[in-house]
């Protein structure tokens, strides 16, 4: 295998020493007897402050991120919001745009539909609060989603954005990418379908090293291959 | 029956020796986190969901997470048909097993839902309790659930005046006591320790002390297995 840029991160267990700077303790690690150990199974970072980046695990949500969420059921005055996560988000009525009634809320959204929320509330019972981003909901009514776990998200993301860039550069689609692993791909068909799989590719390696170039050539065999 | 022959257990092992063991990280797809475990005669596997959200609902805790363990042997893990479900013993062993691992992990960061553990025994041959949770604790790892640590647990006896680690079945069924240890290495901290039989004060001091070498051993094994997942792909 080629490495293009070494990853410096080892692989840590929970309970494994990563430190004795507490100072520098950040997320995915716990103090104990001024000592910083790992409280997941993931990659150690200590490039700056002591972290653990996850491999595995669910979504929580953060106020500010924006995510892609189902909505599955509607009530009175919410609807309720499958953002793949252990916990269900809510978008109150009085959160559209514009004022309209309870008997109008399947009109804008359906059960079933994917739209792009911004989380506006979390509390401490974990009940959470959707609003549209940027004052403008955007419900998803062509293209695709495909689910990646969250902790791949930075990856298919890449340094500032490096590898979207490239799957847009390379393909003729349209990539949104949520907080909660939710990805939307929208353009032609054969473009759409090679994206997902490509997606799958990064997920699936996150973790190694000179990916994007592995990418760049996939790209360009398959459409190379396809043409 | 004579059980120490020339210094060598029936199996030809020393008394402080544990049987072969192996682990394999994330081996079903649909759970969060998985192990399965052969840990000598036994085959056990080891399923993780959650967390998620809990039914039936009357169950959730507003400030944590609960935590749910089912010890289940299959019909076909010992020699006479087990009638399968739960009985007594495996309730017991659900109990105890959620209690060894249940301080380990951080609660509080998932409020109102489950983190459901699943431990299936397709082979039985003494220690499936140990195996279990050396099964459990790694799938927890797998799934991303926040742990002050693994938890690592073998189980130490006495057969012929002796005290031994890592009982066989033969041993655990015949022999003089059987005690199953569970721990965090790191800290020392004991979180399981049972006993069938009979130990003097000096021989239960031995029996912890060789009980946690063996923890040691495991821990070790555990570790290595969660890091060999993701070094064996980058090596393909």
């Amino acid at each position: 295998m080629r490495k293009i840029e070494k990853v410096d991160k080892t692989i840590v267990v929970p309970g494994d020493l990563l430190s004795d700077d507490v100072s520098k303790a950040a997320e995915g690690t716990y103090t104990e007897d001024g000592k910083v150990y790992s409280l997941i199974y993931g990659l150690a970072d200590d490039r700056e402050r002591i972290r653990v980046i996850p491999l595995s695990g669910k979504y929580i949500p953060i106020v500010g991120d924006v995510v892609i969420g189902m909505v599955s059921d509607i009530s009175f005055s919410n609807w309720k919001v499958n953002i793949n996560s252990p916990y269900e988000a809510l978008m109150h009525i009085s959160e559209y745009p514009r004022r309209i009634e309870s008997s109008e809320m399947a009109k804008i959204m359906r059960v079933g539909d994917l739209a792009i929320f911004k989380v506006v509330d979390v509390d401490q019972s974990m009940k959470i609060e959707l609003a549209p981003r940027e004052g403008q909901l955007r419900v998803l009514r062509s293209g695709r989603v495909v689910d990646v776990s969250y902790t791949k998200v930075p990856r298919v993301i890449g340094r500032a954005g490096s590898m979207i860039s490239l799957l847009k550069d390379k393909l003729d689609v349209n990539i949104f990418v949520g907080k909660n692993g939710r990805i939307w791909i929208n353009g032609k068909a054969a473009d759409e379908e090679l994206a997902v799989k490509v997606i799958k590719q990064i997920e699936k390696e996150a973790h190694t090293s000179g990916l994007t170039d592995r990418i760049t050539k996939v790209l360009e065999e398959e459409k190379h291959g396809v043409h | 029956m004579e059980f120490i022959k020339n210094g060598k257990r029936i199996d030809d092992r020393l008394p402080n020796e544990l049987r072969p063991v192996k682990f394999d990280v994330g081996v079903l797809k649909r759970a969060d986190g998985s192990c399965y475990v052969e840990h000598g005669g036994n085959k056990v596997i080891a399923a993780v969901y959650g967390p998620r959200a809990v039914h039936p609902r009357h169950l959730q805790e507003a400030n944590r997470a609960i935590i749910r363990y089912r010890y289940n042997m299959a019909s076909f893990s010992v020699e006479e048909r087990k009638r399968p479900g739960p009985d007594r013993r495996s309730i017991e062993i659900s109990k105890v097993s959620r209690e060894a691992i249940d301080p380990m992990i951080i609660k509080e960061f998932y409020p109102r839902s489950t983190i459901d553990i699943f431990v299936e025994i397709l082979q039985a041959d003494a220690g499936t309790r140990s195996a279990g949770i050396n099964a459990a604790s790694v799938a927890l790892a797998d799934a991303g659930v926040p742990m002050r640590g693994l938890i690592s647990s073998c189980a130490v006896g006495k057969v012929d005046d002796t005290v031994v680690l890592d009982l066989v079945k033969e041993e655990d069924n015949y022999g003089q006591a059987d005690m199953p240890i569970a721990m965090d290495v790191r800290t020392g901290e004991v979180t399981l320790l049972q006993m069938d039989g009979h130990l003097t004060l000096e021989e239960f001091e031995q029996a912890l002390e060789l009980g946690k070498t063996g923890c040691a051993s495991i821990a070790e094994m555990q570790r290595e297995a969660l890091i060999q997942k993701y070094r064996g792909e980058e090596n393909e």
